[in-house]
């Protein structure tokens, strides 16, 4: 595999990410319903599904067309405050990706605005107990990989355990954003739910486009 | 003479409904044009943002619209909204931090009587002000 993501890689990544998502979807809600308002795994699968049927119903021509299109399905598709987190995301990225293949350097500056994105909708800061937790770090981890001149291969599996490992740092956390922050200290001791679909969704770019080796 | 319209986005159909029963109770005979964006896309709790965005689009008479929202992602599917909309008609968008039910009625009263939106917003504001002074007389 050539050392960037082209429209097919970025298709594999999105459906990877689908996959996991459905794979995960009791977990994923589980988490929720802990310190949230137990929808999440079933708000992002209702989401993902709906990505990757409107995949096989209009397939898009170029990577931002691709993620445009994810934006904006998961926006109306998924209901719950992922809808707009995930999907501002999406479209965010969709303006940095263009329409040729993404480099390391190019994804990691797409994935930054994603990053970016979900900060001004949510006003969420690092150590809130959020999806930032887990997308802060790997977009850092990204960045130091592609200054090292690092494979892109190698780049996306840094940011993925990057990520794990900003999701694991969520459970001492005090949520201060979402429906957990209703629960104050009792928020305290758990896992946080969209941390964890958000390093899905990085670990699912390490699966799909990154071939072992690579 | 101005005519303001008014969107209210809530997770629940039903919940968003009944607050527009209640506020239209308040307009008899007069016209105020409110729209609903309300419930997720399989019929359960949830909000979604192109929805928003059109039910904007519905009201604008050109006078402008006032959203009010419940919580969580109806605020964030609120702001999302307005990115669909073009800058001419989003500058004619306010969204209100009001208690939705409160907020609701009183934004639909001064809006079937013609107020700007800005005086249909700052409405919305002085909502919960009859119940804080009934309940700060009782307590």
């Amino acid at each position: 595999m050539a050392d960037g993501l082209d429209l097919s890689a970025l298709e594999s990544w999105i459906r990877e990410f689908a996959r996991l998502v459905a794979d995960r979807r009791d977990e994923l809600t589980e988490l929720d319903s802990a310190i949230g308002d137990a929808d999440h795994g079933a708000n992002m699968d209702r989401g993902m599904s709906a990505v990757v049927t409107a995949l096989e119903a209009t397939p898009p021509t170029d990577p931002a067309a691709l993620l445009k299109q994810v934006g904006m399905t998961l926006v109306s598709k998924v209901g719950g405050a992922s809808g707009p987190l995930y999907g501002t995301l999406f479209l965010r990225m969709a303006g940095v990706a263009g329409d040729g293949t993404l480099d390391a350097e190019t994804w990691a500056r797409a994935l930054r605005a994603g990053l970016d994105g979900v900060v001004a909708r949510g006003k969420a800061e690092p150590g809130d107990k959020t999806m930032v937790d887990a997308l802060g770090p790997a977009c850092d981890a990204l960045d130091a990989a592609v200054a090292e001149g690092a494979s892109l291969g190698e780049a996306l599996r840094r940011s993925a355990a990057a990520a794990a490992q900003g999701r694991d740092g969520t459970v001492p956390m005090l949520a201060r954003k979402g429906r957990a922050s209703y629960l104050g200290e009792r928020s305290v001791g758990h896992q946080d739910p969209g941390a964890t679909s958000a390093t899905l969704l990085v670990d699912a770019a390490v699966t799909a486009l990154a071939p072992a080796g690579g | 003479m101005a005519r303001v319209g008014l969107v209210v986005v809530s997770h629940s159909r039903a919940l968003a409904d009944a607050a527009v029963a209640l506020a239209r109770q308040m307009l008899p005979g007069r016209e105020t044009a409110i729209e609903v964006a309300a419930g997720a896309a399989d019929q359960g709790l949830g909000t979604d943002a192109t929805a928003v965005a059109a039910a904007v689009a519905s009201v604008d008479s050109g006078d402008g619209v006032v959203v009010l929202m419940d919580l969580g992602s109806a605020v964030l599917s609120a702001e999302m909204a307005l990115e669909f909309l073009d800058d001419e008609a989003r500058s004619r968008v306010v969204l209100s931090p009001a208690p939705l039910v409160e907020g609701l009625v009183g934004a639909a009263v001064v809006a079937a009587g013609g107020a700007s939106r800005e005086d249909v917003a700052a409405e919305a504001m002085r909502g919960l002000a009859p119940k804080q002074a009934q309940l700060g007389e009782a307590g």
